[in-house]
């Protein structure tokens, strides 16, 4: 990979850790408050249902995510495991696309 | 009245040879006042085995030749005294870790130098000789950059206390980067935007940890974390912009 690629890839590590600290704030701050309330599962479903804002945030949690996940894992197989090269950047680029599809679903199930 | 028997030190030194490649000999010296780790090696040299292979050449911190690991830690031995590291009176004296053994106590610091080559340590000139000198007020932000980082003596005490250059045989390691951030920060050097893409990516400054191990050992009070650091500013900018 490209000095500029890799400068890419470590930027977006960068950025998404950002998001990523917000948005697991928030994501337990609204877990703890959401229990703490005693809502039921139905209850929560029917606030998140039909939502956009809850939906805009948890797909924003999702892609942050896939694209923070596998570079972290990435360097830590490079770094102990030697494994480096272009078959390991293909199956770390499968690895995202599949965290990313996985956490989508799981959002289209609450908020749609 | 009798003599004071001296008091001895026992040295455990790395020799090569054998089916493991080398094992630690044992050695008594005695002890002397100020006595250092790079005296008590050339003591040994002299007085009990002439076969064995070490490196120094300034004996006053300059050169950067006489690194060794000594008690499991990377030190410039010539300005190490023993009263600072010696377990009691042991002292436990191998070559350089992450670099070859040539035998004995003496490493391989080639890779060590290549790797100031590729990361673009070499000065670019912008100027000939017959130009002016050009002026670098002293209290400019970048000059203040190179004044920080530029005392390097070339040791390898950094690289042989770096984990990523133990886990990625590519990476060029603190010394490279640092003299290639010097070099980032001087307005006469013609070569910044390749020095950049050199030290850029998983070889480069975006492998390191900043756990700055290389930083806790330089003897000469070097930060190659901060410069590092400042790499990886560096080339985050030229690379949001389009430059890298
Ligand atoms: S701070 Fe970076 S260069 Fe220094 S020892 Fe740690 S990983 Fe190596
Ligand atoms: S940065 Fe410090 S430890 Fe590393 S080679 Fe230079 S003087 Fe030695
Ligand atoms: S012998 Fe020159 S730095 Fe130690």
């Amino acid at each position: 990979m490209s000095a500029r690629s890799e400068t890419r890839l470590w930027l977006a590590q960068r950025a998404s850790a950002a998001v990523l600290a917000l948005c697991v704030l928030v994501h337990l701050a609204t877990m703890i408050v959401a229990v703490k309330g005693g809502l039921t599962a139905a209850e929560i479903l029917g606030r998140t249902r039909g939502n956009p804002a809850w939906a805009a945030f948890y797909a924003v949690f999702v892609a942050a995510v896939a694209i923070h996940a596998p570079i972290g894992l990435r360097t830590i197989a490079s770094e102990w495991l030697q494994w480096r090269g272009r078959g390991a950047d293909a199956f770390w680029l499968v690895v995202g696309a599949a965290l990313f599809a996985i956490g989508i679903r799981a959002v289209a199930a609450v908020v749609l | 009245m009798a003599m004071r028997e001296p008091e001895l030190l026992e040295v455990d030194v790395w020799r090569s040879g054998g089916d493991a490649g080398g094992q630690f000999r044992t050695y008594a010296v005695p002890r002397e006042d100020a006595q250092t780790v790079l005296d008590v090696v050339t003591w040994i040299q002299r007085k009990l085995d002439p076969t064995l292979a070490y490196r120094f050449a300034c004996r006053v911190g300059m050169c950067g030749s006489c690194a060794m690991t000594v008690n499991g830690r990377a030190r410039w031995t010539c300005r190490t005294h023993v009263a600072k590291v010696a377990r009691g009176n042991r002292l436990q004296i191998a070559p350089l870790a992450n670099l070859p053994v040539v035998r004995d106590l003496v490493v391989d610091m080639r890779a060590f130098f290549d790797k100031w080559a590729k990361a673009g340590g070499q000065f670019t000139p912008t100027a000939s000789r017959r130009d002016d000198f050009v002026r670098v007020a002293p209290d400019t932000p970048a000059r203040r950059e190179v004044d920080a980082a530029i005392e390097c003596i070339g040791c390898g005490v950094c690289y042989a206390s770096c984990d990523i250059v133990a886990w990625n045989p590519a990476y060029l390691g603190p010394a490279a980067l640092n003299r290639a951030w010097t070099l980032q920060n001087d307005v006469r050097d013609g070569d910044h935007p390749a020095r950049l893409a050199a030290v850029a990516g998983d070889a480069g400054c975006h492998a390191c940890h900043t756990q700055a191990a290389c930083t806790e050992r330089c003897p000469k009070q070097l930060s190659p974390t901060t410069s590092i650091a400042g790499l990886k500013r560096m080339t985050a900018r030229a690379a949001l912009k389009g430059e890298l």
